[in-house]
């Protein structure tokens, strides 16, 4: 942690608290991802994990005085934008097929 | 007449109508009788009107151009001691590297002009020939396509103006030959023949084009003024190439096309095509282009005088050895082939001792007496309903009266009887070879003659003298042919008379006149003087060798008598009289037999040995192995894929942690 950088307003929580913060976010999500076996749960823990890295990006960003990790947050939910709507309807068609949304019942892709 | 592109594309424009035509009337002609088994029948007369109009019609104004082109250079010509200097016209640049350019560039100079003249002329005859010949047959507008294709690739051969373009018409014509001798594709001989002429001329060519290279490297060029540069001795700088490896390779070539030993097996063989091909493409012109080739290119030839000398050897040997197989032959065309084979001989021993005018000019008579025999052949075995075994025929003069006499006429001009054609152009070779000093080589060339003689006359003789044998009812049918058969053979017959004529010796009160006119364009180094008196002396010598054959042939042959059935004593008469050694020869002095036994296995053994020692173990080996590696490593990773995403999604995580550790510890 470096002090104040020209041009930056000081920042009243100090940013360690946000890397705290987003880790653990992380954690949850990578535990929710691999622990669940609703479709749906996992949906949402990933994304969960997309957003616990949006915030460590942006304290980044805000600890370096360096604008490029902002930008790609706005990447970031672009593409989870385009990502969850290919994903939820993937899982619409596989209900109506399959009847569930367990992933453990759906494992089609194997040898 | 001053474009002479126009000579060579006229036939060209022939093949692809006829064949165009052909095509489509044979697809029709497929559709119409789908699912009928027809046997096979001749064309409608308007196809073949048709067929025979463009066949003929484009090989004849290509030869009404080239007499229009030639008859004013050659009276030019004559009339200047030196010669006129060749008339090249350039039709357009075929490849261009560097500074270095391959024309399409015609010529026509005396070599030229020589084989212009009777290769349009033959040409057209035997077109004219084969519209009778061929009209029973179903692949009639297949055949003139080809025929037409044959001539537009000789006429490139002859008038090409460089090597290169020489050697597409020379290969060309080597298509020609292969598709014609396997036209009737239905027979396993004619198409095995086919392929072995190729395969033949295969081992030749690649002397040929080895030979280009080498001519390129020694002159820099491989257009035909290398010849003037040979005639200078004038070598390119840096030419290290030997000059005698040069020759050689281009007489190996000429050898393949021209039937020397020991690429001359094919040519018997190639008699599995119709009798006007044989007479065109095997007899008259096709064969006779490695004489040309070295004539034209006998300026070098003469720097490397123990390469000429082996040429002549070869030639004489070549004479003497299908001569003695032609003896034992009983297929009417297969005597011819062999005759062929041994005059091409003739020519060579010719070019060897240095003639090489004189070998042209027996170029230019066998054309005419040798196209005349197996167009000849072909009207007796038509006559006799497709019989070419001589031993069924007998008697058959006053049958076919003037097949017989044009046949007698040609077979006394290839015998050498004075003043027919072929008394000239052989007693020209003799001459050359007795003045050049090589006895030896004199002595085969006579005894050849001997025998030239013999089997000429027995042909006659087993074919028209005695009495009939065979089938008696083929006999009784034996029919003269249409007049576009006799026409040519008449106009053929007149030609093997008085050709000779146009190279009547000095010592006879001529002037040589066809030596002076090729003088321009070959070389003719000093082969040594022989007085009047000598020559004439060894012309009375071969004349009387050549009547010694013929009589001989006669007391064998001619009077032979017997019942039809009688025909096994024809057979055996020769076995008889010869012992072993007639054996041997009738055997064709088992000279396939040899190549099989000597080149052929050891190859099927080599080949046999690299499929199932190499080919089969070391290289399917390795592409086994390799599979099996594959597929080892698949059915270890398969276990990995459970199909679980949540499997999928720890082992990502798991990989994503190591990661982060290698870079952290890192």
């Amino acid at each position: 942690m470096t002090g104040a950088l020209p041009g930056v307003a000081p920042m009243a929580v100090p940013p360690g608290a946000y890397l705290v913060v987003g880790t653990l976010l992380f954690a949850i999500g990578l535990a929710g991802t691999l622990l669940k076996r609703n479709a749906l749960s996992i949906f949402l823990s990933i994304e969960l994990m997309m957003n616990a890295v949006n915030l460590l990006f942006l304290t980044y960003a805000r600890m370096r005085g360096d604008m490029a990790g902002q930008m790609i947050v706005f990447f970031v939910i672009a593409i989870a934008a385009a990502e969850a709507s290919v994903g939820l309807a993937i899982f619409v068609a596989l209900f109506r097929v399959r009847r569930t949304v367990d992933v453990d019942e759906i494992a089609l892709l194997k040898w | 007449m001053n474009q002479f592109w126009l000579i060579p594309v006229l036939p060209l424009a022939g093949f692809v109508v006829n064949g165009l035509v052909a095509l489509l009337a044979a697809s029709g002609r497929a559709e119409a009788e789908r699912g009928q088994d027809q046997p096979k029948a001749r064309l409608p007369y308007g196809q073949r009107l048709f067929h025979g109009v463009v066949g003929v019609g484009s090989v004849g104004l290509a030869a009404v151009l080239s007499f229009a082109a030639l008859v004013p250079y050659v009276l030019e010509s004559l009339k200047s001691p030196e010669g006129l200097a060749p008339v090249v016209q350039h039709v357009y640049t075929w490849m261009a590297a560097g500074d270095y350019t391959v024309e399409v560039a015609f010529r026509l100079d005396a070599l030229s002009a020589l084989m212009l003249s009777f290769v349009t002329f033959v040409g057209t005859l035997i077109h004219v020939y084969s519209v009778g010949y061929m009209q029973d047959e179903e692949g009639y507008g297949r055949y003139f396509a080809y025929l037409n294709l044959f001539m537009f690739a000789m006429l490139t051969l002859v008038l090409a103006d460089n090597l290169p373009l020489l050697f597409v018409g020379w290969e060309g014509v080597g298509l020609c030959s292969y598709l014609l001798i396997g036209y009737y594709y239905d027979k396993d001989f004619a198409v095995a023949a086919g392929k072995k002429a190729f395969i033949a001329n295969r081992v030749g060519d690649l002397g040929m084009v080895l030979g280009i290279f080498g001519i390129f490297a020694l002159f820099g060029t491989a257009d035909f003024s290398f010849v003037e540069l040979a005639k200078r001795a004038a070598l390119a700088p840096g030419a290290h190439i030997s000059v005698y490896a040069v020759c050689l390779l281009l007489f190996l070539g000429a050898c393949g096309k021209s039937a020397q030993v020991p690429l001359y097996v094919w040519l018997p063989d190639a008699m599995a095509g119709p009798t006007p091909v044989s007479a065109l493409i095997h007899a008259a012109t096709m064969v006779t282009a490695g004489v040309y080739l070295v004539a034209r290119c006998s300026a070098v030839f003469v720097l490397a005088p123990d390469a000429l000398t082996l040429v002549a050897w070869i030639g004489a040997g070549t004479a003497i050895f299908a001569a003695s197989i032609g003896l034992a032959q009983n297929d009417i065309k297969k005597v011819l082939a062999y005759s062929t084979v041994s005059q091409l001989g003739y020519m060579f021993l010719a070019c060897g001792v240095g003639a090489f005018s004189a070998g042209m000019f027996h170029v230019f008579t066998h054309a005419f007496f040798k196209a005349c025999l197996f167009l000849g052949s072909g009207s007796v075995i038509m006559s006799m309903h497709h019989e070419q075994d001589m031993t069924k025929m007998g008697g058959l003069s006053s049958r076919i009266p003037q097949t017989f006499r044009t046949m007698l006429a040609a077979t006394l001009a290839i015998a050498g009887i004075f003043p027919l054609a072929g008394f000239f152009s052989k007693d020209a070779i003799l001459g050359a070879t007795a003045a050049s000093g090589h006895w030896a080589l004199y002595a085969v060339g006579l005894f050849t003659a001997g025998l030239t003689a013999f089997y000429m006359f027995r042909l006659v003789s087993m074919t028209f003298f005695g009495k009939a044998r065979g089938d008696a009812h083929a006999h009784e049918h034996a029919h003269e042919s249409p007049a576009t058969m006799t026409v040519p053979l008449w106009i053929l017959a007149a030609f093997s008379i008085v050709a000779g004529f146009l190279g009547v010796p000095a010592a006879l009160g001529g002037t040589d006149r066809i030596g002076r006119f090729l003088e321009a364009s070959v070389a003719h180094p000093e082969i040594g003087e022989m007085s009047h008196g000598v020559e004439i002396g060894l012309m009375l010598v071969s004349l009387g060798v050549a009547v010694t054959g013929l009589v001989w042939a006669w007391r064998w042959y001619g009077r032979a008598e017997g019942p039809p059935e009688a025909v096994s004593a024809q057979a055996s008469a020769f076995y008889a009289r010869t012992g072993a050694l007639g054996k041997l020869v009738a055997d064709k002095w088992n000279v396939d037999e040899g190549i099989e036994a000597l080149v052929l296995s050891p190859f099927r053994k080599i080949g046999t040995f690299l499929w199932r020692g190499f080919d089969s173990l070391v290289i399917d080996g390795i592409a086994n192995a390799s599979a099996f590696l594959v597929e080892l490593a698949g059915d270890l990773m398969r276990f990995f894929t459970t199909g679980h995403v949540r499997n999928y999604a720890l082992a990502f995580s798991l990989g994503a942690l190591v990661f982060i550790l290698y870079v952290w510890v890192r």
